[in-house]
This record gives structure tokens, C-alpha cells and sequence, in this order.
């Protein structure tokens, strides 16, 4: 049996120390995030972007898997709060030397760390990186293995807060490649955390992962039968390397099936709206003229983005040490 | 204790606000919260066309390290153009000045003022910065324990309390 | 060296034996149990008050790490002796593997050398492991190899594994298979369920340990009218257990075992990617842990196994997909197995039979027992004390294990192998 039940991302006086994952987070953080966010939105509109609440504490973003496109929000967001931004492109240094996963992080809070945002491939990276730091320093997920991505889906519901008001009637549906998405998990964790009442997977049974229905997910294999009536649309984004291979044909049949169209569409509210990770692929998972349509918050997300980071960082350094 | 009658402080306080800017263009800033109803009922009487500004210093303080983030931020906002402006930044209770000081920082990010006047409706002293007020309500003297809270009733009427302080 | 080990509670499930009594050891046999034999003087009395002496465990998969690290198997060997156990028998996934008689001479020498347990080597079914041609099994039986396997899952090409079976047959050599598909199983490093889905880890279905089993059994049955010997290693399923009942009502020569990490743990005891429990077959759900519970009380598992997997703790502190699998295992086995007697109430006979007579059974050797005439292979130990596993108190070379830092109950305090004394913890209970 697990010895302790004990939640490694809060500090003994419940605050949150590291951001690993949305699943079994407080509701009461997760709130405290969003109405955080709130005011860095306000930040984000004024001709100086920046405030110096992190003003000489050191960010490394520690990026062990490639991606241009979190990383960079990550760094907009640090330096923001005015924090000093180290980018680590792990995967072509150290590691490959075969220097260990705490090697170098020993290494690097040794260089005055304060705050690690990790990327990794491997599902439990970022806990084992939060395990081993020294007390003062904080670990934030920025997407492990197939695991987690929270940031991701803090800031999926604060855009569905910004156009919905409230979770408490809402039907939401996450389409797509469930079994390899990390988003998919942090979005349904957080979309029951918040208390939305009608959670929905949709897609083919080889992207389905076992254990849905235990989380209080709907399950559907048909996209018209999943989206019915939605509020929300969350589609995801379908790897190249999963097509043409052993868990589906062809892109072009995935479409055919799953494919948000305007005529698929038409089955969820009228005032349904469209949500999307990025990148998209146009006319796998996503027809151009839905992601450039009037349901479609795809680019709001992003600027969302940047202020739930902003809060979360921000919440995450305020904790001062993990006891 | 000391008799504090909010609203008879706050007509003298209004008045010396109307000597002060003469008839000039200003723009009113609040400081949350009880520097915003301050702010908006001396809007209404001296007849400012601006909205009133409203500033939540959270990320500004001098206190992160020791305190933490405050668990309620509220968004700032200024509703007008703050570069060349005459700024009066208003505030309920004056005390060390470290909140004045976070609020002229956050009110620098948003452009150059021509001018801040700082404007009170109560100074406690126990100034730790060098910061001055233009107008105050009333000065009073108060120990270190003993807080002065501001509070507006639902029908708009201000009262001040006096609260004994949770240890730090 | 004659022994006289005295009032220890004596429990031998092959004799339905449980009781104190007196246990005579002279010239490495056992010379008498309850009485000694007429004349019989003792060179060294035990006063085992307190104590129980059973039959040395007998632990069909322990990883001693030679041929591959020089010095290594005298470490292991000490583990052994400090977890009760007098039998073992290796894998021949060693490096390299066990494929040539050379080695395994080597290997036994070195053991005979080491004075600790006895080793039992299995020898590769195919040359090196490859699954693509046969190895020279008869030679290799003749230098001491038991029986003959492949490391991980069955081979790939199913024609060669039926000529393996085949071969095997020949000579009535038996063949033990991890009922692994590899292609179904490809890839994955936590069970399927739950959990699995939950943490996002890349998951090894049920059918992977189903389908090789039925592949084997078919196999086996297609080997002619005597089918050749076959024995299971670690079977993880409820449904798994399902076919193997079916397989011995049948009567198909089958013995199976399970991993004691097995009988007690389950998927959700992953928690936050701890990769102590990174094992394989990976830890599975509720309910096939009480399958494995049921079948072990009603004996259609026949033993439990270590699985000992000793490595680098810096193996272990690392993502739980790329950690290295398996945990160190000789030395907690003892202690597992008294818990699991303990929380699910089975007979300590019975539990105890699973360490004993069953693998001997599936050996075929006549070890695993106090009666008189056998080989004096004898462990004694508190069933009441407990000890902290941790770095210190753990011999092996692995310290690694998912019950570090936990307190368990059961320390061997004496084995004797072949009526020799090759372990004690501190000198053990000295009678006038």
C-alpha cells in the first residue's frame, strides 16, 4: 500500500508548491488560479506589460522534449513577472553525455534556481525532479509523457470560464487522441475538479484509454452522438506517427469521421464554442473554416495562456519553502 | 475610544480635495477597496468626467518574500490616459506608506503623470518611507496594535472601525 | 558436523509437520526429526526456543549476477543465505548468457566456491537468447543446467518455439516460459486498467499473458502424447490463472509461479510514478491479486518466487518508463510471504509449502523437506522479529526495493546448506 496520501504538490500548509498535476488538486487552488489570472489579463493590456512581483528569482525552463510554442509562453510569462529566464534545451546537451535526470538538476539549482519548468517525455518526470530539489525551489509541469500538461488545462477552463460564466451546467467535450494526450487528462481532471456535471471523451476505441468511465466520463465513439448539445468543443490535436500505422488508417479517414466540420458542428448548441490546443492540423482533426470561425476561441487561449502561467508561477513561488 | 464620524471626516476631506485641484482636469485613482469608494464618491461631488481608476497593489508590494501573493488579487484598471495626467490617488487609511509607494509604482507602469497628489481620508503615522500626503481627512494617533478599517454600508454610508491587529 | 537443533517449532509442509520438537542434522542429511537417532552425540547443540526450522526456500528466479560482474555471485549468494534460502535458480539471461556448457561449468564451480545456496541453473533455449536457433540443450543439461529458458517474452517466431518444445521433449528436458506476447505487450511498462490510463502510462493488456498462454499450451499439446514439461513463470492475471486451470483439469504437464511482489501489490500502489514498483509482469488490479491469492491457497500455483532483480539504486531514480525493472528480492521474500500468510489468514503450512516442496516439486528435486534421509537444508528463523529494510541491513548488492525504509516482521537467524551452518546472524542460541 502507498504509504503517505499525502499530496507532493502542496506544502504542509496546503499551499501549492510545485504544479504537477490537476488530478486530486484542490478546487480551492484551482479557483485562487483563475481569479489570479484575471488580473494578469489586465497586466497583459496595459502598455507595460510587466510587473516585478518575481523580480530576482531565476526561472530555468528545463525542456527535455522540444517545443517552441510552450516554452516561449513560459518565458513570456516569467519575464513578465519580471523574473531572470534560463532556456535549457536538455535534450541536446546533457543528457545525451548520459549525465543523470538529478545530476542535472543538482547542477542547476546549484546555479540559484528558483524555479524549474520542466518538459519531459516521460510521464512522472516532473515528480521525481520535485522529489529530489532542495525545499525552496519549485517544480511546474510543462508536460510529462502522455501524463499531464496543467497549465494546459488551467487555462482550457478559465477560457471556458471567460465565455460561460459558470461550470455548474455545462456539457463538455474532449475529442480526439485521449490514450496519448496529456491535455486530455489535465482537461478532464480539471473539468470535474470545477464541478462541470456532463464530462464527455470522444474517439476511436484505439485512442480511448482504459479507466474513463471510473473518472466520471462519458464515453463515445461517435463524434455527432459525443458532441450533442455541447457547450464546449475541445479538440485534439492527432500526431502525425499515429496515423498511417496501427492505430488508424489514414488522416483522411479520421476526418471523415471525427473531424470537427461546420456540419458536424451543427450537432452541438448553437452557442457551442471551439477550443484547440495547437497546433492544429487543418483538415485532420479540424476543418480551417470551423478554427476560423465564430465558435472558434482557439486564439483567446493563447493569451489566456500567458496569464494563467503568470498565475500559477506566481502562486507556485509565493509558497515560501516545502516541509 | 476616539470618536471617528466617517462621514463628517469625509465632507472635510472632500473639501479640501476641491481646494486643492482648483478646477483643473484630473484623473481619480483608488486604492483597493477602501481607497476606490473614496475615490468614486469624490467623483460624484466634485464632478469628475473621468471614471475612476482602480488599483489592486498586490503584485507591487515590498512584502512577496515574507508574505506570499495575496489570495484575492483583483484586476487593476485605469479607465483613462494616465501620461500628462494630474493624478490624485486616493487612499483610506495612510499608515507606513508602503502601500502609497507599491501604488505609484503600479501607476508608473501605466504612463508618466504630470503630477500625484495624494489624498487621505485618515492619517495614522507610523511612516517607514518618505511619503507625504497632499490632503488628509483627519490625522489621529492610534497604537500599533489597533487597526483603522474603513467600511461602506449598503446604502453607500462609510463608517470607520477601529480592529485590534492579528499578530503578524 | 552434527547438529541438534532443539524445541524450534518445526514446520515442514511436505509431512504436514508442525510442531516443537527436536531436528537432527549428521553428515549433511537430515539424521532425525522429533528424536535423534540411536548414538546420535551432537558437535553443536541449538537452543531454537522461539525459533522455527523449516526446510531452506527453495526460490525459482533469483538474478545472481554472474556471468557479468566479476564477485558478484558470492555477494548474491550471501543474500541468499540471509533470506533463508538454500536453493536458487538463475535465469539465463546473464551476460553473456547461458548457452555455453563452459559457462555454466564456470558458473557452478564459482558457486560450489561461494559455499552459499545451491545453484540451479536454467540454460537458454535458443543460442543466445535470440529465439532464432536451438541451443545445445543436452549438453548443457549434462553440465547442470534444470530445465531451459528464454529471458524475456516468448519468442517472436512461434515455428522456432515449437521445435524448441520439440527438442526438449526429446530428451525429456523441461522448458520454463514467461507467458509474455511481446508484440501485445510491446511497449508497455505499467498494467492495463485504471490506473494505467489515469497516469498516461503506456499500458501491457491482459491479453498479452492470455494469448502466450495459449500459444504455449497449444504448443506444449502439439509436442505428441507425453507433451514435454513445461513450467510458467510469473503469471500476473486472474484470466491468466483461469487458462492454467483449465491446462492442468486437462492434464497437460504445467506448473506455474508467481512473484511474491505479486501477491502483494496492485496497480494503484504505482501512486505517483514510484518505480520501485516498475516490475515485470507489471503489477496488475484488485482483482487479480486475489485470483493469484485464491490459486496459490488452493494450489494451482505451485510456488513463489523472489524474482530477484538486484540493481543500481540510480536505476531506480529515474522517469518510471525508463527505470530499470524489478526489485531485489531474496532476502524480503521470507517476510513477505509470513505477511501475506498473515493478513489473508492462510495456513502457514500451505504458505509455507510455496518456498518448499513447491518448487521442489517443480524441480523435481528431493530438497524442501525435514524428512529423514534428505538433504539437511535447513533455515531458521524469528517469526516475530522485525527488521528495517534499508541500505544497511540488505546484503545484496540491489537495494532495490519498494518496502525501503519499511519495518517487516520475520529474520532468518541460521541456514544451513548440506548440514553445514553457512549463516548466522549472531551466534544462534547456545545450549549447555
Amino acid at each position: 500500500m502507498p504509504d503517505s496520501v499525502v499530496n507532493p504538490q502542496l506544502n504542509a500548509d496546503g499551499e501549492l508548491h510545485h504544479l504537477l498535476s490537476l488530478d486530486g488538486l484542490p478546487r480551492a487552488i484551482i479557483e485562487r488560479i483563475l481569479l489570479t489570472a484575471d488580473s494578469f489579463i489586465s497586466v497583459g493590456s496595459r502598455e507595460v506589460k510587466s510587473v516585478p512581483l518575481l523580480r530576482g528569482r531565476s526561472v530555468f525552463n528545463l525542456f527535455f522534449e522540444n517545443s517552441t510554442r510552450t516554452r516561449t509562453t513560459f518565458e513570456i510569462a516569467a519575464k513578465r513577472l519580471s523574473a531572470d529566464v534560463f532556456n535549457l534545451n536538455i535534450a541536446a546537451s546533457s543528457a545525451t553525455k548520459g549525465e543523470s535526470l538529478l545530476d542535472t538538476i543538482n547542477n542547476l539549482t546549484a546555479m540559484q534556481a528558483d524555479l524549474f519548468v520542466v518538459r519531459h517525455s516521460q510521464g512522472g518526470a516532473p515528480h521525481l525532479i520535485a522529489s529530489h530539489v532542495a525545499p525552496h525551489v519549485h517544480v511546474i509541469n510543462a508536460g510529462d509523457g502522455r501524463h499531464a500538461h496543467p497549465t494546459q488545462g488551467l487555462l482550457d477552463i478559465y477560457t471556458i470560464r471567460h465565455y460561460k460564466r459558470a461550470f455548474d451546467a455545462l456539457s463538455v467535450a474532449v475529442v480526439g487522441d485521449i490514450l496519448h494526450s496529456r491535455v486530455a487528462r489535465s482537461d478532464l481532471h480539471a473539468l470535474r475538479a470545477v464541478g462541470v456535471p456532463d464530462v464527455r471523451a470522444v474517439g476511436p476505441l484505439t485512442l480511448l484509454p482504459d479507466g474513463l468511465e471510473s473518472l466520471g466520463v462519458r464515453v463515445f465513439t461517435s463524434l455527432e452522438q459525443g458532441i450533442r448539445d455541447a457547450d464546449v468543443v475541445i479538440m485534439l490535436r492527432l500526431q502525425s506517427e499515429r496515423m498511417n500505422g496501427a492505430l488508424l488508417p489514414s488522416a483522411s479517414e479520421y476526418f471523415r469521421k471525427y473531424g470537427l466540420t461546420p456540419e458536424a458542428l451543427r450537432a452541438a448548441k448553437p452557442d457551442c464554442i471551439v477550443m484547440h490546443p495547437g497546433p492544429m492540423n487543418r483538415g485532420v482533426e479540424i476543418d480551417s473554416r470551423v478554427a476560423d470561425g465564430a465558435h472558434s476561441v482557439i486564439l483567446p487561449q493563447v493569451t489566456f495562456g500567458i496569464a494563467v502561467r503568470m498565475a500559477v508561477l506566481s502562486i507556485a513561488a509565493s509558497s515560501a519553502r516545502f516541509q | 475610544m476616539i470618536d471617528l464620524d466617517a462621514e463628517s471626516i469625509y465632507a472635510l476631506f472632500a473639501q479640501r480635495v476641491r481646494e486643492l485641484v482648483a478646477g483643473r482636469t484630473l484623473g481619480l485613482v483608488g486604492v483597493h477597496t477602501g481607497g476606490v469608494w473614496l475615490a468614486e464618491r469624490l467623483r460624484k461631488d466634485l464632478g469628475v468626467p473621468a471614471e475612476v481608476g482602480v488599483l489592486d497593489v498586490s503584485f507591487y508590494r515590498d512584502d512577496f518574500a515574507q508574505g506570499g501573493l495575496n489570495p484575492a488579487v483583483r484586476p487593476s484598471r485605469i479607465p483613462f490616459e494616465v501620461a500628462g495626467c494630474h493624478v490624485v490617488l486616493v487612499d483610506d487609511v495612510l499608515n507606513t506608506g508602503r502601500t502609497v509607494r507599491a501604488a505609484m509604482n503600479e501607476l508608473f507602469d501605466y504612463g508618466r503623470p504630470a503630477r500625484i497628489d495624494l489624498a487621505v481620508l485618515i492619517d495614522r503615522g507610523g511612516r517607514e518611507l518618505p511619503i507625504a500626503p497632499s490632503v488628509v481627512g483627519r490625522t489621529i494617533e492610534v497604537p500599533d496594535e489597533v487597526s483603522v478599517v474603513l467600511i461602506r454600508e449598503e446604502s453607500g454610508h462609510l463608517r470607520l472601525t477601529l480592529e485590534q491587529r492579528a499578530r503578524a | 558436523m552434527r547438529i541438534a537443533i532443539e524445541t524450534a517449532r518445526l514446520i515442514d509442509p511436505a509431512a504436514e509437520l508442525d510442531r516443537v520438537a527436536g531436528l537432527y542434522l549428521a553428515d549433511g542429511r537430515i539424521a532425525g526429526v522429533g528424536a535423534a537417532p540411536a548414538g546420535f552425540v551432537a558437535d553443536r547443540r541449538i537452543d531454537a526456543r522461539g525459533l522455527v526450522a523449516a526446510p531452506g526456500l527453495i526460490d525459482l528466479c533469483a538474478r545472481m549476477r554472474e556471468p557479468g560482474a566479476d564477485g558478484a555471485l558470492r555477494v548474491e549468494m550471501r543474500a541468499a543465505l540471509a533470506g533463508g534460502v538454500t536453493g536458487v535458480v538463475c535465469p539465463p539471461d546473464t551476460d553473456p548468457p547461458l548457452d555455453e556448457p563452459g559457462l555454466v561449468r564456470m558458473l557452478r564451480q564459482r558457486s560450489r566456491e561461494a559455499a552459499g545456496a545451491r545453484l540451479y541453473p536454467l540454460g537458454a533455449l535458443t543460442a543466445g537468447l535470440k529465439g532464432e536457433a536451438l541451443a545445445q540443450m543436452c549438453t548443457l543439461a549434462e553440465v547442470g543446467c534444470v530445465a531451459f529458458a528464454q529471458s524475456g517474452a516468448l519468442p517472436d517466431d512461434r515455428g522456432t518455439l515449437l521445435n524448441a518444445l520439440r527438442y526438449a521433449r526429446t530428451f525429456d528436458l523441461p522448458v520454463w516460459l514467461r507467458p509474455v506476447d511481446a508484440t501485445l505487450a510491446a511497449g508497455g511498462v505499467a498494467g492495463a486498467g485504471a490506473v494505467a490510463g489515469r497516469l498516461g502510462l503506456p499500458a501491457v493488456p491482459a491479453v498479452a499473458e492470455t494469448v502466450a498462454l495459449h500459444t504455449i499450451f497449444e504448443l506444449q499439446r502439439a509436442t505428441g502424447q507425453r507433451p514435454v514439461r513445461v513450467h510458467l513463470c510469473r503469471v500476473s492475471t486472474a484470466a491468466g490463472i483461469e487458462l492454467l486451470r483449465a491446462a492442468r483439469r486437462e492434464g497437460l504437464p504445467v506448473t506455474a509461479d508467481v512473484s511474491i511482489l505479486h501477491v502483494h501489490g496492485v496497480d494503484t500502489d504505482v501512486g505517483q510514478f514510484d518505480s520501485n514498483w516498475r516490475l515485470d509482469p507489471p503489477l496488475r488490479t484488485q482483482r487479480d491479486r486475489a485470483a493469484i491469492r485464491a490459486a496459490l491457497a488452493d494450489g494451482t500455483l505451485d510456488a513463489i518466487c523472489s524474482d530477484h532483480a538486484p540493481a543500481a539504486l540510480e536505476d531506480k531514480l529515474l522517469p518510471f518508463g525508463e527505470a530499470g525493472v524489478g526489485a531485489t528480492g531474496l532476502e524480503t521474500l521470507l517476510s513477505l510471504l509470513l505477511a501475506w500468510a498473515q493478513s489473508d489468514k492462510v495456513p502457514v503450512l500451505r504458505a509455507l509449502s510455496t518456498v518448499t516442496c513447491g518448487p521442489a516439486r517443480v524441480l523435481g528435486e528431493d530438497t524442501g523437506t525435514l524428512l529423514v534421509g534428505r538433504k539437511a537444508d535447513v533455515v531458521l528463523f524469528d517469526p516475530n522479529e522485525t527488521w528495517r529494510v534499508n541500505s544497511e541491513s540488505l546484503l545484496s548488492y540491489g537495494k532495490n526495493t519498494p518496502y525501503l525504509g519499511r519495518e517487516l516482521a520475520g529474520r532468518v537467524r541460521a541456514t544451513i546448506v548440506g548440514g553445514e551452518m553457512r549463516f548466522e546472524r549472531a551466534p544462534v542460541g547456545a545450549a549447555a
